[in-house]
């Protein structure tokens, strides 16, 4: 059982080593982002841009994915449709299944972990195994990623060094970050020799070609859907795009707010399995297009902008709550702003509303977000949705944060304010009495004194110096 | 049964959002001189670690140095191309680096590819010079895990190729009326990560190495 989330965050925060591992690499990654963009009109003119491609995308959404399904299967790619992670996830079986694999090779994907989709196939006798560096040191301590590009972050190389000599004893232990990338890329050449089966995700989906691109720095992305004879890749339904060369600004968008890079090492742009006559390839390329509640936001029309994100993560980099807390207080597949926002929205508000709050509202997601997500206004929205149904909205657990406490509060405070009596008695009794007032005042004053209540109100002095009803 | 499908469009299209044009998206490319792309291209390469090396006729010799300072033992290529032709003819006889003929379906070279060939030669269709990318079509004759699965990877390419963003590369050459191959790739550099500490280690799970031989037979000699 996860505890509560303001027992995660003082857990977060406690741990100094986590919070110094996360610090080093948030400072890192938003001083490369700012290099990156050197020209603030250039930079400017791309996120207009960025917003506009993915708006447009959006605004056709059911079109494009036709699209999209038509030229993938003109490319002889095999695409499936799945209206929640349990059916994506049996989808996977059955395709593994049909192959006879009993391991699949995984490039990194943020949707399968929203699928659970590795402890599904465990459960069903099939194992996955990840091959991204920092998914491959999470998986061999049953961890989940604490940030959704760089997921092993709150780790350091000492402790990477000690997992690795507890499983592979056979390797001489090494703190040496080069001597540890190397201990990986030979336990996962075995596995990239062999598997039958890969997956991975999709970073754009382009309709007009039929062409999934996945961009990566390490080739194991590559390699999990190159090397095996079935690729099949999972994809949310948001991620299409209508044409291919509105790639280029989008890949230049995603990689330098991402890590502050050009380019990645690898754009891997697949637009079929093995052609006749060609020496390698898979033999199957499977698309499964997954909902799992992306479709109700998209009836959004505010909300719908949350499906613009591209899964750079400049949000939570740039984010003082979650640079301080790290992924993992959370609690959700994604954190920090971006996960405050989407994750409330897929899972209720009554579930997951308190994300929402996890925010101070300065405003740096909003201000970075490469396609401009209102992120801010939408943490705002779903705060208020969280206390107060909205007409017409359809988030899931509208109201359901509003206590019977905080109801009977507001009720009173409607009475106060409308009997000016009623008012002017209160505020003279409360200054009259205000030494009764508690020093302490839950979380508030752990770290600040209670405020002291003046001798006379406001309303008493103005009334003493002659105002009267103005 | 119920449709998947099906019930994702219709929610899907329950909304009506205005039809919207698509958006202006100009093609970014900029007026660089060959000389100042085939330098922007080496620039932007070698800050990721990839070498390069201009090379006339004589390109199988250079590679074969290369290699033999890595200790390499092999090479493997794609032995129907011109490329191909232009190595066997050039390659020094009798030498430590065996030449290795890419010919057979991966399923019967497997063992040999991912544990005992050092590395791959390929061309290219071209190069960006903003990022420093190569751009790769893999093609019957000349297949993907070539640049991929050794751990020195040699490209040659023609310094005419080379445009100056991804953006003008894929529009000058119409991509989408010739239509994609099954797999198209930008690489920029060997293989790498910085998932330990945020700190960069080359050659994770594909090449620790990459060389460029750039070929300038149009006049650009003196250049770059």
């Amino acid at each position: 059982m996860i505890p509560e989330f303001p027992v995660r965050v003082s857990q977060a925060l406690g741990n100094e080593r986590v919070r110094r591992n996360i610090r080093r690499t948030m400072d890192g990654l938003v001083l490369k982002r700012h290099k990156a963009f050197p020209d603030e009109h250039e930079l400017a003119v791309l996120r207009r841009r960025g917003k506009l491609i993915r708006g447009h995308a959006l605004a056709h959404l059911p079109d494009l994915l036709e699209e999209l399904e038509r030229n993938c299967q003109r490319n002889g790619i095999q695409v499936h449709w799945a209206e929640t992670a349990a059916e994506g996830n049996a989808l996977v079986r059955d395709i593994l299944r049909r192959h006879g694999a009993d391991l699949v090779i995984k490039g990194k994907s943020m949707v399968s972990e929203e699928m659970g989709l590795n402890h599904y196939l465990e459960a069903q006798g099939i194992r996955a195994v990840e091959t991204d560096l920092g998914e491959f040191i999470l998986q061999l301590g049953d961890e989940r990623p604490s940030h959704i590009i760089a997921p092993a972050i709150h780790k350091d190389r000492v402790e990477i060094a000690q997992r690795f000599a507890a499983h592979f004893p056979e390797y001489p232990y090494t703190e040496d970050i080069e001597g540890l990338t190397a201990i990986a890329r030979r336990i996962m050449r075995e596995h990239f020799g062999r598997a039958i089966a890969g997956l991975s995700g999709v970073n754009f989906a382009v309709a007009e070609t039929g062409t999934l691109c996945l961009v990566e720095n390490e080739g194991n992305g590559r390699l999990c859907t190159t090397a095996p004879q079935v690729h099949i890749a999972v994809c949310g339904i948001e991620k299409v795009i209508a044409r291919l060369d509105q790639l280029p600004p989008l890949l230049t968008l995603l990689t330098r707010s991402a890590t502050g890079q050009p380019i990645t090492t690898y754009v891997n742009m697949i637009s079929g399995p093995r052609r006749e006559g060609e020496l390698d390839g898979p033999r199957e390329v499977h698309l499964v297009l997954l909902d799992n509640g992306r479709s109700r936001i998209h009836g959004d029309p505010q909300l719908s902008s949350t499906l613009r994100c591209i899964r750079c993560g400049a949000c939570m980099n740039h984010c003082p709550v979650y640079s301080r807390l790290g992924g993992h207080a959370y609690g959700t597949v994604y954190p920090g702003p971006i996960g405050g926002v989407l994750e409330p929205q897929l899972q209720g508000l009554d579930r997951l509303g308190e994300l929402a709050d996890a925010s101070s509202l300065c405003g740096a997601c909003g201000e970075v977000c490469p396609v401009r997500i209102p992120l801010p206004a939408l943490l705002r929205r779903l705060r208020a949705e969280g206390v107060r149904g909205r007409q017409g909205s359809r988030v899931v657990g509208q109201g359901s944060r509003r206590k019977p406490l905080h109801r009977l509060i507001w009720t009173l405070w409607r009475w106060v304010n409308a009997y000016p009596s009623l008012y002017r008695g209160l505020t003279g009794l409360g200054t009259r009495l205000r030494w009764l007032m508690p020093k302490h005042l839950g979380p508030w004053t752990r770290t600040r004194s209670a405020p002291a209540l003046a001798p006379r109100s406001l309303h008493e002095l103005a009334r003493s110096e002659g105002f009267r009803g103005e | 049964m119920s449709d998947p499908r099906a019930a994702i469009l219709s929610r899907l299209r329950a909304r009506h959002p205005a039809a919207r044009p698509l958006p202006e998206n100009p093609v970014r490319r900029f007026d660089w001189s060959p000389q100042e792309r085939l330098s922007r291209f080496r620039e932007a390469l070698a800050a990721v670690r990839g070498e390069v090396v201009l090379v006339d006729e004589d390109w199988p010799l250079r590679l074969f140095a290369w290699l033999r300072a890595r200790g390499a033992n092999n090479l493997r290529y794609a032995p129907a191309t011109e490329l191909g032709q232009e190595l066997e003819q050039a390659w020094p006889d009798g030498e430590a680096i065996r030449l290795m003929p890419h010919r057979e379906p991966v399923e019967t070279c497997r063992q040999e590819l991912f544990a005992n060939t050092d590395a791959g030669l390929t061309g290219c269709l071209g190069a960006i010079a903003e990022t420093g990318s190569l751009v790769l079509w893999p093609s019957v004759q000349e297949p993907r895990l070539l640049s991929l699965v050794p751990p020195l990877h040699a490209v040659v390419l023609d310094a005419r190729n080379i445009r100056s963003t991804f953006h003008e590369f894929l529009v000058a050459e119409d991509w989408v009326g010739q239509g994609l191959p099954t797999n198209a790739l930008l690489i920029t550099g060997p293989s790498k990560s910085a998932d330990i500490e945020q700190t960069l280690a080359y050659g994770v799970h594909g090449p620790k190495e990459l060389l460029v031989l750039v070929r300038q037979d149009l006049g650009l000699a003196g250049g770059a």
